[in-house]
């Protein structure tokens, strides 16, 4: 069983795009990203997902359940982080996750304190004092304490420092250890690279590529960086070369014998050959399509 | 009944505040009456002479030198108006608030049906409209005490029952309505509430406009009507009560497949 099964899932909004045919697998255990530009259709799927939108077209399952049919039972097992968490005023943190805690019939009372102390959250500040950082980890506290099977994530970093971030990853990363699903959206495309095994490319409401972040980043073509060199002219498979502090740099996708024989032929002071990082992966798809 | 006592508690200041004024405004009506009778030869004369204007009010049915006749009218005005404003306020934003104020992610990403948050948000409103009333037909029986005058129990218990009834249509209609909005409407709550009180001015004033009262449900709420003939209006009531149904199946309907 997948833990996110869609088929041509679309949505529009009256005649405005939301997505058009999305289908997408996310593997139960797996550690996905989904990313793409504001306005891509990220939250939308997200917002299909939940069953806080219907869909206009196709179909998805969670954890094995319709969408449009179990919802409460999908809710049940999810936990939900929206990119920007609000919550009623006049209540104090703790209030506030005790709701949600009662809202779910569940007494999660240990463990909201446990994810308190490690996000370094204080729970007796009300909601509405609170600065965009520490709404976000009212949030994360909301969805990840009551232990759910599935976490649905929509941008889920945004307002965090970077220790905090750090802290946030870990604790999805042993929520993940312990077998459940990490479904998240972000256009911080090196978050993705390093923490999930998974990732899927939205792009104007279109899935662009779904694969393992390995596959993704290993599309055949290296990038190469020459000190004390001019291009390669005669070369066949160089893009994008450019000048960059004093170096050339350059994507080669041709065979690896004819580079290092062009190479050769150069005699540069210095070489570096190595895959593209995921930033330029993913600028290639965004691009595609402008032309 | 989570989301019921958390709408209680959302809203615990608001109920406070509404209940008080509208209390305390009928608790000062009833205390000066005593003021007031001293001067009512002439004034009763003057308030029965006014043409249209006594109509409005009800005036020419009921005497307003006799308690009851005075009490029905004021309670009319004070409790008939602040009460419907109430009741429109509380219901055209019990389903839109969530939305206006972003919260509609929170609440329903929780593993409850939408019918029942609606129908727990329902409940709420309603117990907070029998809230209101209770508190301020207490402080208006109390006042009553004070100044040693009472009206007949049944047409009073009427006229309190009519208040609660008539709210509740508001709160259900408006409630209806807000199922719809994406966010405001309070001014159309207000508005609401405003026009159904003139229509019902109208329908006093001339015989041709006596059909308003089918619509507004202060037609069967008027307070010199109940008083004067001891009974509720079944007709206006059964209307009323239609509508109030058609708004309640209406959140319903549309909130179970809304668009969040």
């Amino acid at each position: 069983m997948e833990a996110i099964r869609t088929e041509a899932l679309s949505k529009y909004y009256g005649k405005a795009r939301g997505i058009t045919d999305v289908s997408l697998t996310v593997e139960q255990g797996g550690f996905y990203g989904f990313i793409g530009p504001n306005g891509a259709g990220k939250s939308t799927t997200i917002r299909l997902l939940l069953g806080l939108i219907s869909a206009t077209g196709g179909r998805a399952e969670v954890l094995g359940m319709d969408i449009s049919r179990e919802r409460t039972r999908i809710l049940e097992k999810t936990g939900y982080l929206p990119s920007e968490a609000a919550f009623y005023g006049g209540m104090r943190v703790r209030d506030i996750i005790a709701l949600s805690a009662r809202l779910r019939k569940k007494d999660c009372a240990a463990e909201a304190r446990r994810l308190c102390e490690r996000l370094e959250l204080d729970d007796s500040r009300r909601v509405e004092e609170l600065s965009l950082g520490n709404r976000k980890k009212v949030g994360i506290v909301c969805a990840m304490q009551h232990r759910p099977e599935l976490y649905i994530l929509d941008e889920p970093t945004s307002g965090l420092d970077p220790l905090m971030q750090q802290e946030f990853y870990a604790l999805l990363r042993e929520r993940n250890a312990e077998g459940a699903t990490v479904f998240l959206s972000s256009h911080v495309l090196s978050e993705v690279a390093r923490w999930c095994t998974h990732a899927a490319v939205i792009r104007d409401g279109r899935l662009l590529a779904a694969d393992s972040v390995e596959r993704l980043l290993h599309t055949g073509a290296k990038r190469v960086t020459l000190r004390g060199a001019s291009a390669p002219a005669e070369l066949e498979g160089v893009r994008d070369a450019r000048e960059e502090n004093g170096a050339l740099t350059f994507l080669y996708g041709g065979k690896p014998a004819e580079l290092l024989a062009a190479l050769a032929a150069l005699a540069p002071e210095d070489v570096t050959i190595s895959d593209p990082d995921l930033e330029e992966v993913f600028m290639h798809y965004y691009a595609k399509g402008d032309a | 009944m989570t989301v019921f006592f958390h709408e209680l508690r959302r809203n615990r200041l608001s109920l406070a505040v509404w209940a008080a004024a509208i209390a305390f405004m009928l608790g000062i009506s009833v205390l000066i009456y005593p003021q007031m009778t001293a001067q009512m030869a002439e004034i009763n004369e003057v308030f029965a002479d006014m043409g249209s204007f006594t109509a409005a009010f009800g005036m020419d049915k009921v005497s307003f030198g006799e308690f009851g006749g005075y009490f029905s009218i004021e309670c009319g005005n004070v409790l008939g108006l602040g009460g419907a404003l109430f009741a429109a306020i509380l219901g055209i934003s019990a389903l839109a608030r969530e939305e206006r104020e972003h919260t509609a992610e929170f609440l329903y990403t929780h593993p409850l049906t939408r019918t029942r948050i609606v129908g727990e948000k329902l409940a709420a409103v309603l117990a907070q409209i029998v809230l209101l009333n209770l508190a301020v037909a207490a402080v208006a029986l109390l006042s009553m005490r004070v100044i040693g005058e009472s009206a007949e129990a049944k047409p009073l218990l009427l006229l309190f029952l009519a208040y609660l009834l008539m709210q509740a249509e508001l709160a259900a209609i408006t409630f209806g309505v807000s199922a719809f909005l994406r966010s405001g409407g309070m001014g159309l709550g207000i508005g609401a509430a405003i026009m159904l009180y003139f229509l019902n001015i109208i329908a006093n004033i001339t015989e041709k406009a006596a059909f308003l009262k089918l619509i507004t449900p202060f037609g069967y709420t008027d307070g010199a009507d109940i008083m004067s003939s001891g009974r509720l209006e079944i007709k206006y009531l059964a209307v009323g009560l239609l509508l109030a149904a058609t708004g309640v199946a209406a959140a319903f309907l549309k909130y179970g497949k809304k668009d969040i």
